[in-house]
């Protein structure tokens, strides 16, 4: 059985008499030694789903098997496996940087010798601090030793709840570095995140919007299922630029991404003529169009409105 | 061009640690400027100067036209400010969350009652004033809250991380309002760690341990670094940093 199945998965909250959708019906698999994104915005269902996986939630109705155990059955047995980091921070803010990963060696009846070659890399850089209160660390050397608890049992399945967020670029990209290291290891990484451009990290994703999955693929079969051609603009006044392209009815969508707006159009004879008229149309200077390809948000936007 | 902010070696040192070390920069009336850099480059720092909430060891700023030393009061009347942690009362209806800034920043009731619909009208939020904020989704909740934060029409908004995990049409829509407003000759200044964002300023500013070391139009600094985008503009510059963590 792979290392991840997830069947139908259903999930709601009561709120007095409202009843909230978190997850409506999720379903898919994860491959043995892959890194799997769920990527989606913050209320997506993204924690319901990884708390479920854990067996910290019961969810509403659907299976899932972690490692070949069920959820609910097997709670136990699943707990001894994983490794879990979730999106707020969880160690103990009192204890030092090296009591936290003692306590939770122990916790899994082991010690940091035992599995200390699966965290070396990451620990080596906090190594410095390791009398240091867990409370008293910055950011990412929080983020470091919460990875190196979640890693000192050896788990099979990683889970990590956006393990990135408020995380800054350069902080960002070493993360996903020392993922890529451990996938080296075998080991299968279920991640989350509401950074698009991160799917491009990861083996297959699922993008998830409202608790549901939009689409599970390669990132570059999730792009190749964007069917229209796609076109970037630029040119001196970008705001208005973006307002008399929304105004004119043969547009589709127009998003700003970075010093560009993107721009695709219902039909798609003479397309790039409509977008030149558009910009003459409004006497816009330093036009500058062409055609491109989608990356990951312009899917995830496209998908939003179908 | 009004300055609507300056800083002349602006410096804050916590005993021997140097936060904000000699920052130089004026923002222009209506600019939408990016102050981006690494956790623990110093921009809250440096912020909590400019807002008139922490009081500089050196150097010279005016926020608005006042000085950060002696006139942090008026500094606080002139600008809003909004960030991701900290922006409405949760267990306020919209219209009470918008009464409530309303009357913090001296608005008359008449104003306060034709700004209340005016920003339902705006943001489509039409038979929704009775909602708790709490119940909002996140990205109507950050639309609401900077539309709130320019309550008072300041000079000036301090954004801090703004848009953080919210759907990118929401994030989209999020910028459209930074466009109104500037338009409308409200200065903008934002941190973000969205590197395409950083593009849709008109100047961004790089903090590396405390200094700017760049500060330019993005399709200058792209030019300068040789980079395809502001993302490999920032790694470039922020992976010199000595200083690690926030």
């Amino acid at each position: 059985m792979k290392p991840v199945v997830v069947e139908n998965i259903v999930q709601k909250y009561r709120v007095k008499k409202t009843v909230v959708d978190a997850l409506k019906g999720i379903s898919f698999t994860v491959d043995s030694g892959e890194i799997f994104g769920i990527i989606g915005p913050d209320g997506a269902g993204k924690t319901s789903l990884f708390r479920i996986l854990t067996t910290l939630l019961l969810a509403e109705s659907g299976n899932a098997w972690v490692d070949g155990f069920d959820v609910i059955k097997d709670y136990k047995e699943i707990r001894n496996r994983i490794g879990y980091m979730p999106g707020k921070f969880s160690l103990y803010q009192d204890l030092s940087v090296q009591e936290n990963l003692e306590f939770f060696a122990t916790i899994f009846n082991t010690s940091i010798q035992k599995n200390y070659d699966l965290i070396k890399e990451i620990y080596q850089q906090i190594e410095p601090f390791k009398d240091r209160k867990a409370g008293q660390l910055s950011g990412g050397m929080k983020q470091k030793l919460a990875l190196c608890c979640a890693l000192i049992h050896k788990p099979t399945v990683l889970f990590l709840d956006e393990p990135t967020t408020g995380v800054d670029a350069v902080s960002r990209k070493e993360f996903w570095e020392m993922l890529h290291r451990l996938k080296l290891q075998g080991i299968t990484i279920l991640v989350s995140t509401a950074y698009m451009d991160e799917a491009s990290l990861c083996d297959r994703v699922a993008l998830i919007q409202k608790g549901e999955i939009l689409s599970i693929n390669t990132p570059g079969g999730v792009i190749d299922q964007f069917e229209k051609p796609l076109w970037a603009i630029k040119a001196n006044e970008m705001y208005k630029l973006m307002n008399a392209i929304k105004d004119d009815p043969a547009v589709e969508s127009c998003y700003p991404f970075g010093q560009y707006h993107h721009v695709v159009f219902k039909t798609q004879e003479n397309s790039k003529q409509k977008l030149e008229n558009i910009a003459k149309g409004g006497h816009f200077t330093n036009i500058e169009i062409e055609a491109i390809k989608p990356n990951i948000e312009d899917c995830f936007m496209a998908l939003m409105k179908d | 061009m009004e300055k609507v902010i300056t800083a002349k070696n602006l410096t804050k040192k916590f005993g021997s640690f140097i936060a904000v070390d000699n920052i130089n920069f004026e923002v222009e009336k209506g600019e939408i400027f990016g102050f981006l850099g690494a956790n623990g480059a110093g921009k809250t720092t440096a912020m909590r100067m400019l807002c008139g909430l922490l009081l500089p060891t050196s150097g010279q700023a005016t926020v608005a036209g006042f000085d950060v030393y002696k006139q942090n009061e008026q500094i606080k009347k002139n600008i809003g400010y909004m960030s991701q942690k900290f922006s409405m009362y949760e267990d306020l209806t919209i219209s009470e969350n918008i009464r409530f800034y309303g009357g913090i920043y001296g608005l008359s009731n008449d104003r306060i009652k034709e700004k209340t619909a005016q920003l339902i009208k705006q943001l489509h939020l039409e038979g929704q004033e009775k909602t708790l904020v709490k119940a909002l989704p996140l990205g109507w909740k950050q639309k609401l809250a900077f539309s709130i934060a320019i309550v008072h029409e300041p000079a000036i908004v301090f954004l801090d991380e703004p848009t953080g995990g919210v759907d990118p049409i929401t994030r989209r829509e999020f910028w459209g309002l930074i466009y109104e407003a500037s338009a409308r000759g409200i200065t903008i200044f934002v941190t973000t760690h969205y590197m395409d964002e950083a593009e849709y300023c008109n100047r961004v500013s790089i903090m590396v341990d405390g200094r700017i070391d760049a500060l330019d139009t993005p399709a200058n600094l792209m030019k300068d670094y040789s980079a395809d985008s502001m993302d490999e503009v920032f790694l470039h510059l922020a992976r010199k940093a000595v200083r690690t963590g926030d």
